[in-house]
C-alpha cells in the first residue's frame, strides 16, 4: 500500500532554495497527521548537487535521479524522472512549491502519474488519508476547500505558508533509475536570461509603497524608494504630494490617478480622503505610517504606526533588509 | 498550419462572487460571462500567426461547457478564428481539470493541429492545470505562461520566452506543442462589427459524448479526483491593530506582522 | 435586458463597452477639460465598424441596424457624451438619410468613406434665427444652370469643425415655408465653405459645436438628396431617428451617474457607516435606477420599431423626452449624493451634470418632443 509523501525540491546554485525548506515544513506536519514518512526528491544533475545539503534536512530519505535528458529542463523529462521517483519512494502523497517550475511540473505530473492536483494552496492538512486544502478562486475573492479522492494526491503550496524547516536529520540518499526515451522529449528549456525585470507599472504591482504630503520634499520620496527596493515593490504617491511637486502624476494613486490592487500597500504619510481611497481600497493588506492618529486612513488600514514616517520608515527598510537577506 | 486555440467562458473581473445558500458552490444568479482575459492572447497570438503566414493557417476555436459558452466561441470567430466547436454535455458538467483535458484531448487530436494554444489559467478556477494535462495527453511539449512567442522560419519549432524568479527563460519546441499565454504576449484585437456580422452566419460544430470514445465515469464529476467541501468568504477585515513603541520597535513588529501574520511579504 | 438581445446584439453591445472602457474612459476628463477632439478615438471606432451601422454592405457598412446602433451609443455615452453624440449624428443624421434620399451616385461617392470613418460628418439645420421652429430657416439657395449658390448661417453645428460632408437644409422656394426646403450634401473644400469659430459650451466639451457660413457657394444640383422641396420632410424624418440615438446618449449618460452614485455609496462613509445605508440615500438609487430602466425600454422599443420599418415618430419622441428628462435629474442626484467631491472636477458627476443638460435641447427640444408626441395623440385634431 502506497503511503509517505514525497517533496519535489528545486535547487539554485548548488543549494537548495528556501520554498524546498517551506515545503518539507509542509510535508512534516502531514506525515505527523499519518500521512506517512517524507522523502525528497531532486531531479537532474543540478539537483542532485544538492543531496549532501539535502541529507540533514528532517526528511526520512533524498531520492536522486539523474539522466542526461535532465540536463535542461523539460516538463516531460522532469515528469518522467519525477513519476520513477514517486515508485521509488513509495509515496502517495506529492508536495510542490508553486514557483514557475512546481507550477510546470506539477500540472504536467499529475496528468502523467493520473493523481489529483490542487495548485497554489494556502493551507493544506490530511482527512481520513486524504490532502485537504485552501486555495483562492475568481482572482481571490473568494477560497475554495477541496479534499482528494485519488490514489496518488499532489498539491503545490505557495511561498510563505510555512516557515522553512530547521530540525535536523541525516537522511540516506538513494540514486533512482530513469528511463526517458529522448525523442520522445521535443521541448526544452535552451537558457535562462537573468535579467532585473524592468520596474513595475503600479498597475501591476503587488507591493507599493506610498506618499503624502507629509514627506516635505521629492527628494524625501528616496526614503520611500529604498524601503520599496528592499521590498521589490513600487513607490506611489497622494494626488496632495502630486500637486505639491514631490512626485510626478504617473505615481499618483487615486480618483484621478490609477486605481491599484497590490497585496500590500503601505500608505506613508497620507491621510487618506476618499479620493485616495477609492484608488487603493481592494489591496488585501493596508498599512499606514500617519503622525496624525486620528487620521482617517486608519479605519481603513489593517495594520497602523503613529508616529514619525522619518524615524519608522528607515527603520523599517532596515528590518526588512535582514529578514528578507535571510532567505533566497 | 491548423492551429487551435481553447477558449473559456468565465464571470467577469467585475462580478461579484456570492456563495450559494449551502456553501459548495458559487451563485451563478446574475453572474456577467466574458471570454477568459488570458484566452484573448491566445486567440490573438493564433490570429497574429495566421496573418503573418499568409498562408492557407486556419484557427479553430474550441470550448468545454455549457450553452453560454457559444458567445465566447463567436467572439473568437468574430475576431477572426476560422472554425469554432463546442464541446458540451450535461455529462461533462463538474469535471476537475484533467477529467475536462480528457475530453478535450479527444476532440483535439483528430483536429491534427500544429500548435494548442490557451490562455495561462482560468479566471474562475485560477488553477492552471487544464492545458498543461493537455498536453500530457497529447503528448505534446509545452510552453506555460509565455510572453513572447516566435515561429521559426521553417515553421517546425517555436521559441518560447516566460518569466521565472530571477530571469526569463527561452523554451525551444518543435511543433506540434502547446503554448499558453501570459498578459503582455500581445495585444488582443477588438472584435470588429464587420467580423461580429460574418460570425452571425458560421456554424459551431457541437461534440457530445456520444460522438467522443470516452466513457460516462471518465467525465465531468464522475472522472473527477476531488470534491469541493465548501466555499469561504474572505474573512471580514477586522478594525486596524495600532502598533505601539519607539519607532524600532513598531518598525520590528510591524514586519514580523506583514511576515508572519498577514503572509505578503 | 439579456433575454431579448441576440447573441450577436450581445457581442456588438459587449466591443462597445470594451473599447469604451479600455479606449476612451482614460482620456475623457482631460478631452472634456481642454476642449479636445476625441479624432483618433472616432477613427478607431470607424476602423472597427461603429460608423457604418446603419449603412448597407453594399455601400462597406455593417448594416447592424438601429437596436445595436443604440446598445453602442449607450456605451460609449456612459463613458464621454463627446464621443457619442459624434457617432450618433453620423449615424443617424447624415449616413441614414443619404442611404434612403441619396441617388446612387451620391451613395457611392460618399458612403464607403462614411462607413469607415474616412469622411466624418455633420447635419446643418439648425439657424440663429430658426431652431425649434426648423422651416423658418432662411439660408438661401438659388438655382444657376445645373448649380446653386447657397448663401446664409447655420448654427449650433455638431462636429462641423472636423466634418469633411454636412448634410445641410436650405430654402429653395422661399413662397412656401415648408416644401420650399431641399437638402444638399456639401464639402468642406467647397469654395464659399467657411468654418465659424468654436463655441464655448457647458457641457460635450470635447465635441466641436461651431457655426457653418456659406458665402455664395456654388454646388451642383446632383448634390441634392430626395429632390427639390423634400428638404423639410428629410430634415424631420432624419431627427425621428436621430433623437433614438440622443435618447440612447441620455441613458448612457444616466447609467453612468448611477454607476458612480453606487461606487462611491457604498466607499463614503458619514455617521460611522457608508452612505449607501441610509434610505435617503436608497431612494434616490432605486429612483435613479428604475427611470433609467424605463428610458431604455423605451429607446429599445423606438429602435426595432425603426428597423422593422414601422412608424416611430411618437415613440422615438417619448423615448427622447423621458431618457433626457432622465438623464437631467440622474445627473443631479449624483451631484447631490457626492456632496462637495461631487461639485469637484475630481470626479465624473459634474462632468455627466454638464453633459446631460443638452439632451433636453437638441435635435428637439423636450417642449417639441411633447407637441410630437401630443400631435400624434390627437390625431382628429389634424
Amino acid at each position: 500500500m502506497a503511503n509517505g509523501i514525497l517533496v519535489v525540491g528545486e535547487v539554485r546554485g548548488g543549494a537548495l532554495k528556501g520554498i524546498t525548506k517551506e515545503i518539507v515544513t509542509a510535508a512534516n506536519a502531514l506525515s505527523q497527521a499519518g500521512g506517512g514518512p517524507v522523502s525528497l526528491a531532486l531531479l537532474g544533475d543540478d539537483a542532485a548537487a544538492a543531496a549532501n545539503q539535502a541529507r540533514s534536512l528532517s526528511v526520512a530519505r533524498v531520492l536522486v535521479a539523474r539522466h542526461a535528458e535532465l540536463a535542461q529542463y523539460s516538463s516531460q523529462a522532469f515528469a518522467a524522472a519525477l513519476q520513477a521517483a514517486l515508485t521509488a519512494s513509495g509515496a502517495r502523497l506529492v508536495l510542490f512549491g508553486a514557483t514557475a517550475m512546481g507550477r510546470d511540473l506539477s500540472a504536467r505530473a499529475a496528468a502523467r502519474c493520473d493523481a489529483s492536483l490542487f495548485t497554489d494552496c494556502t493551507e493544506i492538512s490530511l482527512t481520513g488519508g486524504n490532502l485537504r486544502v485552501k486555495r483562492p478562486v475568481y482572482s481571490g475573492k473568494v477560497y475554495v476547500e477541496l479534499e482528494s479522492t485519488a490514489a496518488v494526491q499532489m498539491a503545490s503550496i505557495r511561498p510563505n505558508v510555512f516557515p522553512p524547516a530547521t530540525g535536523s536529520g541525516s537522511a540516506e540518499v538513494v540514486e533512482v533509475e530513469v528511463a526517458i526515451d529522448a525523442a520522445s522529449i521535443r521541448g526544452r528549456v535552451k537558457e535562462v536570461v537573468r535579467t532585473a525585470h524592468g520596474a513595475k507599472d503600479l498597475t501591476e504591482s503587488e507591493i507599493i509603497v506610498s506618499g503624502g504630503r507629509s514627506l516635505k520634499s521629492a527628494d524625501n520620496f528616496a526614503i520611500l524608494k529604498a524601503l520599496a527596493d528592499v521590498l521589490g515593490a513600487t513607490v506611489g504617491a497622494s494626488r496632495a504630494a502630486v500637486d505639491a511637486g514631490y512626485a510626478p502624476h504617473s505615481m499618483q494613486v487615486g480618483q484621478t490617478g490609477k486605481v491599484v490592487n497590490p497585496k500590500l500597500y503601505i500608505a506613508v504619510g497620507i491621510s487618506g480622503a476618499i479620493q485616495h481611497l477609492v484608488g487603493m481600497r481592494t489591496s488585501k493588506v493596508i498599512v499606514a505610517i500617519n503622525k496624525d492618529a486620528n487620521a482617517p486612513i486608519f479605519q481603513k488600514a489593517d495594520y497602523g504606526i503613529a508616529g514619525d514616517l522619518f524615524e519608522v520608515v528607515p527603520k523599517l527598510t532596515e528590518e526588512f533588509r535582514a529578514l528578507l537577506g535571510a532567505h533566497a | 498550419m491548423k492551429i487551435v486555440v481553447l477558449v473559456k467562458s468565465v464571470p467577469d473581473t467585475e462580478s461579484k462572487i456570492k456563495i450559494a445558500g449551502d456553501g459548495t458552490s458559487i451563485d451563478g444568479q446574475g453572474l456577467k460571462y466574458i471570454m477568459n482575459p488570458y484566452d484573448e492572447f491566445a486567440v490573438e497570438e493564433a490570429l497574429r500567426i495566421k496573418e503573418r503566414l499568409k498562408d492557407d493557417t486556419t484557427v479553430v476555436a474550441v470550448a468545454l461547457g455549457p450553452d453560454r459558452v457559444a458567445e465566447v466561441l463567436r467572439t473568437a470567430l468574430a475576431m477572426g478564428a476560422d472554425d469554432a466547436i463546442h464541446v458540451g454535455d450535461p455529462a461533462f458538467e463538474g469535471g476537475d481539470a484533467q477529467a475536462n483535458a480528457r475530453v478535450l484531448a479527444e476532440v483535439v487530436r483528430p483536429l491534427n493541429p500544429d500548435l494548442v494554444l490557451g490562455g495561462k489559467q482560468g479566471i474562475d478556477t485560477d488553477s492552471a492545470q487544464t492545458c498543461a494535462a493537455l498536453a500530457e495527453y497529447l503528448g505534446m511539449p509545452q510552453a506555460l505562461i509565455v510572453n513572447e512567442l516566435t515561429l521559426a522560419d521553417d515553421h517546425k519549432s517555436v521559441t518560447a520566452r516566460r518569466r521565472v524568479e530571477g530571469g526569463d527563460e527561452i523554451v525551444v519546441m518543435t511543433l506540434p506543442a502547446l503554448v499558453t499565454a501570459e498578459k503582455g504576449l500581445n495585444e488582443p484585437r477588438y472584435a470588429s462589427l464587420p467580423g461580429i456580422m460574418k460570425a452571425k452566419k458560421k456554424e459551431i460544430r457541437k461534440v457530445t459524448l456520444a460522438d467522443l470514445p470516452l466513457k460516462p465515469e471518465q467525465v465531468g464529476a464522475a472522472g473527477s479526483k476531488s470534491k469541493v467541501v465548501r466555499y469561504h468568504n474572505l474573512p471580514d477585515r477586522p478594525p486596524v491593530k495600532m502598533i505601539t513603541g519607539d519607532a524600532g520597535q513598531q518598525a520590528k513588529e510591524l514586519a514580523r506582522l506583514l511576515r508572519e501574520e498577514a503572509k505578503v511579504i | 435586458m439579456q433575454f431579448i438581445l441576440t447573441e450577436e446584439q450581445r457581442l456588438i453591445q459587449q466591443t462597445a463597452r470594451e473599447f469604451a472602457d479600455n479606449e476612451v474612459a482614460p482620456v475623457a476628463d482631460r478631452h472634456d477639460r481642454e476642449g479636445k477632439f476625441p479624432l483618433e478615438l472616432v477613427k478607431k471606432l470607424g476602423r472597427m465598424g461603429f460608423l457604418g451601422m446603419l449603412i448597407p454592405e453594399a455601400y462597406g457598412g455593417t448594416a447592424a441596424g438601429n437596436l445595436c446602433l443604440v446598445l453602442a451609443l449607450e456605451e460609449l455615452n456612459r463613458v464621454c457624451a463627446s464621443t457619442g453624440v459624434t457617432v450618433s449624428v453620423h449615424n443617424s443624421l447624415v449616413s441614414a438619410p443619404i442611404v434612403h434620399w441619396g441617388s446612387e451616385e451620391i451613395k457611392r461617392k460618399y458612403l464607403p468613406k462614411l462607413s469607415t470613418g474616412e469622411l466624418l460628418s455633420a447635419y446643418a439645420l439648425s439657424e440663429p434665427g430658426s431652431g425649434s421652429d426648423a422651416a423658418g430657416l432662411v439660408t438661401s439657395a438659388v438655382r444657376d444652370g445645373n448649380d446653386y449658390v447657397l448663401n446664409g448661417t447655420k448654427n449650433f453645428i455638431t462636429t462641423g469643425a472636423e466634418a469633411d460632408v454636412a448634410i445641410v437644409m436650405v430654402r429653395t422656394d422661399p413662397s412656401h415655408k415648408t416644401r420650399g426646403i431641399t437638402a444638399f450634401v456639401l464639402e468642406r473644400d467647397m469654395k464659399g465653405y467657411v468654418i465659424g469659430k468654436k463655441e464655448d459650451k457647458l457641457g460635450l466639451r470635447a465635441s466641436s459645436t461651431v457655426q457653418l457660413v456659406f458665402e455664395d457657394l456654388r454646388v451642383p444640383a446632383s448634390q441634392i438628396l430626395g429632390g427639390e422641396g423634400m428638404g423639410f420632410k428629410i430634415a424631420m424624418h432624419t431627427l425621428d431617428g436621430g433623437r433614438i440615438g440622443i435618447a440612447a446618449q441620455a441613458v448612457g449618460i444616466a447609467q453612468a451617474c448611477l454607476d458612480a452614485s453606487i461606487k462611491y455609496a457604498e466607499e463614503r462613509e458619514a455617521f460611522e457607516q457608508p452612505i449607501g445605508k441610509f434610505q435617503a440615500i436608497q431612494w434616490k438609487l432605486a429612483d435613479m435606477a428604475t427611470r433609467i430602466e424605463a428610458a431604455r425600454f423605451l429607446v429599445y422599443n423606438a429602435a426595432r420599431l425603426k428597423d422593422a420599418g414601422q412608424p416611430h415618430g411618437k415613440e422615438a419622441a417619448m423615448a427622447k423626452l423621458f431618457a433626457s428628462e432622465t438623464a437631467n435629474d440622474a445627473a443631479r442626484d449624483a451631484v447631490q449624493i457626492h456632496g462637495g467631491a461631487g461639485y469637484l472636477e475630481d470626479f465624473p458627476v459634474e462632468r455627466h451634470f454638464r453633459d446631460a443638460r443638452i439632451t433636453e435641447i437638441y435635435e428637439g427640444t423636450s417642449e417639441i418632443q411633447r407637441l410630437v408626441i401630443a400631435r400624434h395623440l390627437l390625431k382628429n385634431l389634424s
